[in-house]
């Protein structure tokens, strides 16, 4: 009795997944498998995929910088939220979560403004003698946007690990005369290993897939995998490629994440993915 | 708190239920109007000029708009094409309406509906993408040039298209992030008929355009805009009427129409497309259009050619005569316009031009 009850509540979230999920990824397989102009079946699009094997590395490699620098950045940040007061913290996490609170694409266009050559910086820089830099257009814009956009998802698994470390055993360690490098290194970050790989995998999964980032802040040499199956969809009038393009991408996110999890020996029950 | 929850949920039903009652309420005595049109392509009232649409729903007050806007025909086709959408009044270019008539995408129109096609004028109708007339009605015409701002950009090097591959303005050149004009460029530079289907000659222009893409900012549709306005960028091909609105913004911008070696000369006209549900709603607002008063203000505006003498009338005489608008007919001669191209061709070119954009 108990257990049909549970299955019943199961029962809106496996409608949905059907619906929104499963069924849509039959539909984007079977376009992959399609030419465009029969509908027949054809292997022609997976073929294809090999001219934008580049673009895919490009991607990757983009994205997983960008993982590593939020790690970084969003390790100390998580770490020290998670040992204020209580109070503090849910001030702190919640500073975290305001900007996730406005519209991704406008925070973006506001990075424009103030990085394009005669945006807020270059302005200023040339008014105080400085002279204009070349701010945006490079690969290093387009790592600051990724970053700038998905640190939040890095901070917030962290340090929901970090605050859950039972601090005795930190004490203990402290007490068995291990410095607090070696209580960080041998104890915290050993124990934190959860909170690392969904942080990088919350990062990573959405920048790899970015089309928006790379467009404005990127140069036209920075056109990533994301804007390659934009593209196809908006204006190459080739949905059947552009299909076949974003099956190869989830299944280099499943290989990615599960490399990552591997190599962190995390068995992937921890990781959350969303 | 579960009965909060479910108190919630009855909550969430009752307003999607009302919601619909509305929607059904609304198709009993307000029409609604599904208006899709290039961006920046209606007169929107701003600085005193006609609110088009405003003026519509007032004349018409059962007929609600619900205006949204593109930045290619291609973007436009694939919305349509997709299917599942509802939009009554659509303004592609020529040789998109070709397309779509082809593919039977398009509705007859009903000219009874329509008296204002009277005043189109007579070299206007019957064009070879609607060789009847049965589908379309002009809206704007208009050429595609060369913007510069004559501030940065030395008048001596203002000779042709070559501008767009000039070396001394590298990473201050715009380029259009659509591949039939992007093309149409290479084409006029190289001499070829832009209407080729030749895999080596269009090869050849991917070529063109890949070396041109070294000195590319940035490609580009509607962004275009602030790019020139705030001088982000100083050269950049696009549509004459936008010039002269980036014109209103920024006094050093200049257009160019490169005449030796040709340009594109562009109808962009109002059709029907099968999707529609309000046909004869969407005939009404073709027709208001179509109003030589309304065109002539809405030109005002847009900054595009009327195909409607009459409008001139009604229009600002500054802007009925202003030569980018309406250049002489000695270099109109020299403008080419698109045809339609088979799927399969125009396929082939988007995917020479997206290895242009990865190379």
């Amino acid at each position: 009795m108990k257990r049909n009850k549970t299955v019943l509540l199961s029962v809106p979230y496996i409608v949905w997944m059907v619906v929104f999920t499963l069924i849509p990824l039959g539909v984007v397989a079977y376009y992959a498998f399609t030419d465009p102009d029969t509908g027949a079946f054809t292997w022609s699009n997976i073929r294809e995929l090999g001219t934008f094997l580049p673009v895919f590395g490009e991607s990757v490699l983009y994205s997983v910088v960008s993982a590593l620098i939020c790690l970084l950045l969003g390790y100390p940040v998580a770490y020290y939220i998670a040992h204020r007061s209580p109070m503090v913290q849910k001030l702190l996490y919640m500073l975290v979560m305001l900007p996730m609170c406005m519209s991704f694409l406008l925070r973006t266009l506001a990075w424009v403004g103030l990085l394009q050559d005669t945006g807020i910086i270059n302005n200023t820089l040339d008014a105080i003698g400085i002279g204009r830099l070349k701010l945006i257009r490079t690969p290093g814009a387009v790592i600051l946007g990724m970053v700038y956009n998905y640190l939040p998802y890095m901070i917030l698994p962290l340090y929901a690990i970090l605050v859950k470390i039972d601090s005795r055993l930190i004490e203990a360690a402290e007490d068995l005369g291990c410095t607090p490098a070696q209580t960080f290194l041998k104890v915290t970050m050993p124990l934190s290993t959860p909170g690392i790989v969904s942080g990088m995998t919350m990062v990573f999964v959405p920048a790899v897939s970015t089309f928006y980032i790379s467009q404005k802040l990127g140069s036209p040499d920075t056109m990533l995998i994301g804007d390659v199956i934009e593209r196809m969809y908006k204006q190459g009038n080739n949905a059947n490629l552009g299909a076949a393009l974003s099956l190869l991408l989830m299944i280099l996110v499943f290989v990615c994440t599960g490399i990552m999890n591997k190599l962190t020996g995390s068995d992937g029950e921890d990781v959350v993915v969303v | 708190m579960k009965k909060i929850l479910s108190l919630l949920l009855a909550l969430i039903l009752i307003l999607g239920l009302t919601a619909c009652a509305e929607a059904d309420a609304a198709e009993g005595d307000k029409i609604t109007l599904n208006v899709y049109n290039w961006g920046q392509y209606i007169s929107d009232g701003s600085d005193g000029y006609l609110d088009v649409i405003a003026a519509f729903e007032e004349k018409y007050p059962n007929i609600h708009v619900n205006y949204s806007t593109y930045d290619s025909n291609e973007v436009m086709y694939t919305k349509i094409a997709g299917g599942g959408i509802t939009v009554d009044v659509i303004i592609p270019s020529d040789y998109m309406i070709a397309r779509m008539i082809d593919e039977n995408m398009l509705l007859e129109l009903n000219f009874d509906n329509i008296p204002n096609y009277a005043y189109i004028d007579e070299n206007f109708r019957n064009q070879t993408y609607d060789p009847e007339n049965k589908y379309s009605i002009p809206y704007t015409w208009g050429t595609v040039g060369i913007i510069y701002n004559a501030q940065y950009v030395d008048e001596a090097d203002v000779t042709g298209w070559e501008l767009l591959w000039n070396e001394k303005y590298a990473d201050k050149i715009l380029m259009f992030d659509n591949s039939r004009d992007a093309f149409g460029i290479a084409q006029y530079m190289l001499g070829y008929d832009v209407n080729t289907t030749d895999p080596a000659q269009l090869q050849a222009c991917a070529d063109l355009l890949a070396e041109q893409k070294p000195l590319v900012q940035q490609y580009v549709m509607d962004q275009i805009y602030d790019l020139m306005e705030n001088e982000e960028a100083w050269i950049a091909p696009y549509y004459s009427g936008d010039y002269l609105l980036m014109a209103d913004e920024n006094e050093n911008l200049e257009f160019y129409l490169p005449q030796e070696q040709g340009f594109n000369l562009f109808i962009d006209a109002m059709c029907i497309p099968t999707c529609c549900r309000e046909k004869e709603a969407a005939e009404l607002f073709v027709n208001f259009l179509c109003d030589p008063e309304i065109a002539g203000q809405n030109m005002d505006w847009i900054g595009y050619g009327t195909p409607l003498s009459a409008a001139k009338e009604y229009m600002d005489p500054e802007m009925a005569s202003d030569p980018v608008a309406y250049p002489e007919d000695s270099v109109l001669a020299h403008g080419t316009s698109f045809d339609y191209l088979p799927a399969s061709v125009s396929r082939y070119v988007e995917s020479l031009f997206l290895k242009v954009r990865l190379s």
